[in-house]
């Protein structure tokens, strides 16, 4: 039956999925602490990392390609791994099918879980770029409108594959297998191992059109003060789309 | 008066039909029980009265509303680990316009709102599942399988629970494959079976029904239903 949930119910729910994502330390570590370690780690550890690098337009790697990718890394993590692996969960233990039987749809839920989420990946790219600057020098971004842009792009483009993962997957177990079999490419393609200035020509022509090359660079040249590309926007455009609408059709209740 | 009325209520699964032929009305303020062996299409029947399923066809009438005054536990329904006690139930309590006191319901069903879902048993979770159910203080509670996976003495603290339900007016529709639970708890019972109902009576009307023979001096419910459901196979 339709019924409006007032805006106090949706924020005990977003309240208490909260506290249950803090609840995980596994999450934290791997969409927080992780990212933001390794720029400390390897920026800092590093020596070639924190010199003007000719491959990178000049640029040392900590200010820019080193943190782009770590912003990357952590909504990667959360938008594949953790989302998806929850949502498995609530429909395996019917969480969902049990919120089907009240006055709110389980459709809050998972608007819920997609906030938190988002949220934790704002506060992990601000936290990044944060401590990056305060202990490495990493300055702002040179564009922030364009960086704004991209990240809130890649944002939706990869949290709506998050959803159509947790549509496919048959439970928690399958979830957390084909997450791990999706982000270890995507993150490859996307210059976590070898960055996309290093990568052969055939190779970056393939990573412009996943989620994670384009988002990559796009946050890259944003830090770096550069405009993102047309194609990078179109990608993670398309990607958006194409996932929330297949997320759309394929999303079980129960 | 009939507070839910089911008239030829019909499920089927491409090939495989659940529900076959299913009427029955319940009237406000019983305890009506819904017996059959396992697959027999109990559950089934219960989801298709509480919204969750469409029925093939046939007629469900529910005369409240089936999301603020319809309280329903599921069969095999769990919570996230981590969540307390205390917080489900202040969250689920949340979801309605008129909930009851989610405290006074804990105590009732003798549970620590600090405990998480991970540390309960399965009977502790089988009463976090009723309390669920009531948050809403609904006219209606539908509970499938409440007391499946308790022992005998926390069995009986349920059935005590029910009856107490009943005492504020809750029309209880209960779905147990045990018949001592229906003897003890309902007013009336369908017996179901391969989709169909056998029979409907009150425990004691179906036990005289069923004709046991006479080798059984007491005849209970459970005699009732092995003659009544009987097959050769079995």
């Amino acid at each position: 039956m339709a019924f409006a949930p007032t805006a106090g119910r949706l924020a005990k729910l977003a309240a208490v999925e909260t506290r249950l994502f803090l609840r995980e330390p596994i999450t934290l570590f791997f969409a927080i602490l992780l990212p933001v370690s390794l720029l400390l780690a390897l920026g800092g550890s590093i020596p070639a990392f924190r010199v003007p690098d000719p491959e990178f337009g000049g640029q040392r790697v900590v200010d820019v390609q080193l943190p782009g990718t770590m912003v990357m890394l952590s909504v990667v993590t959360l938008a594949l791994s953790t989302l998806p692996v929850v949502l498995a969960v609530y429909r395996e233990r019917g969480v969902l099918r049990r919120m089907s039987t009240t006055p709110v749809r389980p459709a809050a839920l998972l608007a819920a879980q997609l906030a938190v989420n988002v949220v934790v990946a704002v506060l992990a790219a601000a936290l990044t770029l944060g401590l990056g600057h305060l202990v490495l020098g990493v300055p702002a971004p040179g564009a922030p409108v364009a960086f704004a842009a991209v990240f809130a792009l890649g944002c939706l483009a990869l949290f709506a594959l998050g959803l159509v993962l947790a549509a496919v997957a048959p439970g928690s177990r399958a979830a957390q297998g084909l997450g791990a079999a999706v982000v270890f490419p995507l993150l490859f393609l996307g210059g976590v191992w070898l960055p996309r200035a290093l990568m052969p020509e055939v190779l970056r022509r393939i990573s412009d059109f996943t989620p994670t090359g384009a988002f990559g660079q796009g946050l890259i040249d944003g830090l770096g003060g550069h405009p993102p590309r047309p194609l990078h926007l179109a990608v993670l455009a398309g990607w958006a789309l194409a996932a929330a609408i297949a997320a759309n059709r394929l999303f079980r209740w129960g | 008066m009939a507070i839910i009325t089911v008239e030829h209520l019909r499920k089927t699964y491409g090939a495989h039909t659940a529900v076959d032929d299913v009427s029955f009305s319940v009237e406000e303020g019983e305890i009506f029980g819904i017996v059959g062996r396992n697959g027999a299409g109990k559950s089934t029947t219960v989801e298709c009265v509480a919204g969750l399923r469409v029925p093939t066809s046939g007629r469900v009438e529910v005369g409240a509303d089936l999301k603020e005054e319809v309280g329903v536990q599921l069969q095999d329904c769990r919570l996230p680990d981590k969540i307390r006690v205390g917080e489900a139930l202040d969250l689920y309590a949340s979801f309605y316009s008129r909930p009851a006191d989610w405290r006074a319901l804990l105590d009732e069903v003798g549970l620590d709102p600090r405990r998480t879902f991970a540390t309960l048993s399965g009977g502790q979770r089988q009463r976090l599942s009723l309390a669920l159910a009531l948050v809403g203080s609904p006219r209606i509670a539908i509970l499938d399988e409440l007391t499946t996976g308790l022992d005998p003495l926390a069995r009986r603290d349920t059935w005590e629970l029910i009856t107490r339900v009943r005492e504020r007016g809750v029309t209880v529709v209960l779905v147990t494959h045990f018949m001592e639970e229906a003897e003890r708890l309902c007013d009336r019972v369908a017996v179901i079976a391969g989709g169909r109902v056998l029979a409907l009576d009150t425990p004691s009307g179906l036990v005289e029904r069923a004709g046991v023979t006479p080798q059984v001096t007491r005849a209970t419910l459970d005699d009732a239903f092995l003659a009544l459901t009987d097959h050769p196979s079995d």
